[in-house]
């Protein structure tokens, strides 16, 4: 290929705090009855002013505390001033100049740094929803969702291909997850992705546009919708032609980005300061408390679990996927200390056999794994003199082998398990057997 | 009845002179008898508010005393009344009925107050008339042919006619201070987040400040205790204490008094000499008088415009016609003109030149209020340059109300505490008022010196004849 792709993501994350970003209402919105979770704030009315949630700013500078982010000693809520249905005050408090979190990153697999820009704290919107009623077209909104705590995460364009995008995206809803701050559940609209896209010619040069794809629901999708702006874009590049500035939606049925609206020219949002709300300090002690509640993160964990536990990596993996298990497995590594039973078992059981984590103690498990074990143990010695005296025995049958006659392996198979005497695992009788009419 | 001070009318209450029932009915009646000449009430509130009186009145007889306990007050109508209409004074809230009460309204109500009117406005208290209202100018009780002065007209009209026991009403620069000025009545502005803003109409959102609008200082005192304090609904409210203002309004030390000649400059030769009386009156009462310089008033009027416009633009973003009932075609004039220059001054390109300017001569304004609070305890000032202006003076100007604001818009900027008191009168009878500015959260200090002045003349005894 010869145009390389510069990819940039934006990811709203809904917090699951209990009440709104600036007023007292439920958060809990999903299949209530519409505009049934709101107030004179939420729903913009007159006179009513926003009063900011202490536990959604603290959850905001944990994630860019986690994403290794600057924290700003101050900051402030600026006000994004646009027209739209959904937006009950005519603006959405939302921070410009003074995020947060700044300057942070989030390293993938392959050693690469994606930086993160910013970390900001904002409010969500209300829905539209286009019915008919009684053969009518209508627009109606449902202010339940408005004011929900939402916190923006912006990369800068350091990805270069939808597997760097997809693996980035699965670490930061792992994060939000091990915080404990967001379900980020994509279905529910809890986590939305927004890749802008666009082809460079050479590294380290931005091309002269950027097309954005709004409101992706699934990491699938996404992987989909980057994919097919490359391809797209690649297609009308190679005919001379940049492509323009312009923001496009991802359609599944049809698997293809389609436009929305072009952008000629930035949006004027009128930033400027919230009036309603003074500007927030905060001090190193805060900070430093802050970080105190921020939990051995995946990336840690894993690199422990190898350390530790010298587990392989397709293990961690699965056992790091999300806190609960992971702690279970902890747990359950300390409790087996005493009965000899090794990580490797644990993370084998807790792999294969998928106890439900949430129902069961760590302590039973170890108990479980020893029933099940005791039968297995094998006496590496005892069957090493049992393989050796029935090949001692049945020498043709091992030249019979030799000359290709492989199944008379099951034979030998039978005697060793009846010398044997005790119950053992044929397979791995069986693969002991092998090895050694390979060798000899 | 009605023309009593609020503090003869809780001690009439008090010694069951009369009942509450009677003393709302003699200002509602009062109301019925002069609204027709003043408009400044354009919602009464009848039945309610009797059946509210007798309420209290069982109370009362039951031995329950509250603060404000069976009297009646007007409100400007950009205070959220639950279940009663607010508008604003514009057509686009003609039929806004909320579901909520404004802090300040709760306050009231649980200290007993009983609502029995909203004032007129100007529409959104945009201006210094109550000429531009939707629902048409209030008019001076001094003098019919004469503007209220505003925004909080309605409110400084209704207490000089006696309509109610006290008013309160919102400022953002002068909207107190200015209407009391002109209808000779005390208007108290305090410090910016010494009451709460939840559910007043927002103007302009870093400067709005609710206050009353009273017959006597005392009186501004007793209802600023009971409407001040931190609100959990308001970010911006104050968490310092309420102090007991009725009960410390003897000057315990000899006070500073600084007075500023910009803010004399340009100012009508009566007012300005109603207002050297009164420093004379204040020296001969033992306060010290210091001759300070303070920025010329007439910088704030283009910084207190960009800010104020920037955050109307904004405010009023909400009125997008699809709830409300009404569309943003219904708007003012006045309204249209502050949305255009505040979507102006905040556009890209053009946001460092205006409202960044603007924020930074703001910090420079309240460091020069700082510097003259490290000398002197109060300024006083002429409220206005001129005593009230006859009907239509606002037509064609539209930055009337910046001009009839210049001496109270740098201490709002600066969040400062002031107070309007009559303090002389026109020849052609119309009232002159004084402004007392205090530091931020020192309205102990304003209502000392004004209820010093106020015990040694007699200004605030004349009556409007109606």
């Amino acid at each position: 290929m010869k145009y390389l792709p510069v990819i940039g993501l934006e990811v709203h994350v809904e917090l699951k705090t209990k009440s709104k970003m600036f007023c007292g209402c439920s958060t809990q919105y999903f299949g209530k009855a519409p505009n049934s979770q709101t107030c004179a704030v939420c729903l913009g009315m007159p006179g009513g002013l926003p009063v900011p949630n202490k536990k959604a700013i603290e959850w905001c500078i944990l994630i860019g505390i986690a994403l290794n982010g600057k924290i700003a000693l101050h900051s402030k809520f600026d006000r994004k001033n646009y027209f739209y249905p959904d937006l009950a005050k005519g603006y959405q408090i939302s921070q410009y100049d003074m995020p947060f979190a700044k300057n942070g990153y989030l390293i993938l697999q392959n050693g690469k740094k994606i930086r993160i820009r910013r970390v900001h704290m904002e409010e969500d919107t209300g829905k539209l929803m286009h019915e008919k009623i009684n053969g009518e077209s209508v627009s109606l909104i449902d202010f339940n969702r408005s004011g929900v705590p939402l916190v923006e995460i912006v990369t800068e364009p350091d990805f270069e291909n939808a597997e760097e995008v997809k693996e980035y995206l699965q670490a930061l809803q792992q994060i939000v997850r091990y915080l404990e701050v967001s379900d980020a559940n994509m279905e529910r609209g809890e986590m939305r992705l927004e890749p802008n896209i666009s082809l460079t010619v050479k590294k380290g040069v931005l091309p002269p546009y950027k097309v954005e794809v709004k409101n992706i629901n699934s990491f699938k999708f996404v992987e989909k919708a980057i994919n097919f702006e490359i391809k797209r874009q690649e297609i009308l590049l190679s005919d001379g032609i940049t492509p323009p500035q312009e923001t496009r939606g991802w359609n599944e049925t049809k698997n293809e980005t389609i436009l929305q609206r072009v952008k000629e020219e930035a949006n004027d949002y009128r930033y400027f300061p919230e009036p309603d709300i003074p500007p927030i300090q905060l001090t190193n002690e805060i900070i430093e408390k802050l970080t105190k509640f921020i939990p051995e993160l995946p990336n840690i964990k894993a690199k422990r679990f190898k350390s530790s536990y010298d587990l392989s990596s397709y293990d961690i993996e699965i056992l790091t996927r999300d806190k609960n298990t992971a702690d279970f497995f902890d747990k359950a590594v300390l409790d087996g200390k005493s009965f000899s039973v090794t990580p490797k078992q644990i993370a084998n059981y807790i792999i294969n056999k998928k106890p439900d984590i949430e129902k069961s103690v760590p302590s039973e498990i170890i108990k479980t794994i020893l029933s099940s074990s005791k039968s297995n143990t094998i006496d590496e010695q005892k069957l090493t003199s049992v393989i050796e005296k029935v090949l001692q025995e049945n020498k043709n049958a091992i030249n019979d082998y030799k000359n290709g006659k492989t199944n008379v392996i099951m034979y030998l198979l039978g005697q060793v398990l009846r010398l044997y005497d005790e119950k053992i695992d044929p397979k791995l009788v069986k693969e002991n057997l092998e090895k050694y009419l390979n060798n000899n | 009845m009605n023309t009593l001070t609020l503090t003869e009318a809780i001690e009439n209450l008090k010694n069951k002179s009369f009942s509450s029932v009677e003393l709302t009915n003699a200002c509602i009646s009062r109301i019925q008898n002069t609204d027709s000449k003043l408009n400044a009430v354009i919602t009464l509130i009848k039945e309610q508010a009797i059946e509210n009186a007798e309420k209290s009145d069982v109370k009362r007889s039951k031995g329950i005393d509250l603060p404000l306990l069976g009297i009646p007050y007007v409100l400007k109508d950009n205070f959220s009344t639950q279940n009663i209409r607010t508008t604003a004074s514009s057509n686009v809230l003609a039929n806004f009925i909320p579901p909520y009460n404004a802090t300040v309204v709760q306050k009231l109500e649980d200290a007993g107050a009983i609502l029995i009117g909203k004032t007129n406005l100007d529409a959104w208290a945009h201006g210094s008339s109550t000429e531009t209202s939707d629902f048409g100018p209030t008019k001076n009780p001094w003098n019919v042919g004469y503007l209220p002065g505003g925004s909080s007209g309605g409110s400084a009209a209704s207490i000089a006619a006696n309509q109610a026991i006290f008013a309160i009403g919102s400022e953002t620069a002068g909207s107190i201070r200015q209407p009391a000025s002109w209808c000779g009545v005390v208007g108290l502005k305090p410090t910016y987040g010494r009451v709460s803003r939840f559910g007043v109409v927002a103007m302009a959102s870093s400067l709005d400040s609710p206050g009353p609008l009273t017959k006597t200082v005392k009186d501004a005192a007793l209802v600023l205790k009971v409407i001040a304090g931190h609100d959990p609904k308001d970010a911006t409210s104050s968490p310092l204490l309420v102090p007991d203002y009725a009960n410390n309004l003897q000057n315990k030390k000899k006070m500073t008094i600084g007075v500023s000649e910009d803010y004399f400059n340009s100012v009508d030769s009566q007012v300005a000499n109603a207002v050297y009386k009164a420093i004379e009156e204040f020296e001969k009462k033992g306060m010290l008088i210091k001759k300070i310089k303070l920025f010329d008033p007439k910088y704030a009027i283009s910084d207190y415009t960009i800010i104020q416009r920037a955050e109307v633009s904004s405010n009023l973003a909400r009125y997008d016609g699809i709830r409300y009932g009404n569309g943003r075609d219904m708007f003012g004039e006045e309204a249209k003109r502050r949305i255009m220059l505040g979507t102006f001054t905040l556009s890209s390109g053009y946001y460092d030149a205006y409202y960044n300017k603007a924020v930074k001569v703001r910090t420079e304004i309240i460091n020069d209020f700082n510097k003259a609070f490290s000398e002197v305890d109060a300024i006083v000032a002429p409220t206005a340059p001129t005593a009230a202006l006859p009907l239509g003076a606002t037509k064609e100007n539209s930055m009337f109300g910046e001009l009839a604001d210049v001496l109270v818009e740098p201490s709002s900027i600066a969040g400062l505490s002031g107070i309007n008191v009559t303090c002389g009168f026109t020849s052609l009878g119309l009232p002159i008022g004084m402004q007392i500015i205090g530091p931020q959260f020192k309205e102990e200090v304003v209502l000392q010196l004004a209820h010093l002045f106020e015990q040694n003349t007699l200004f605030h005894k004349q009556q409007a004849k109606l």
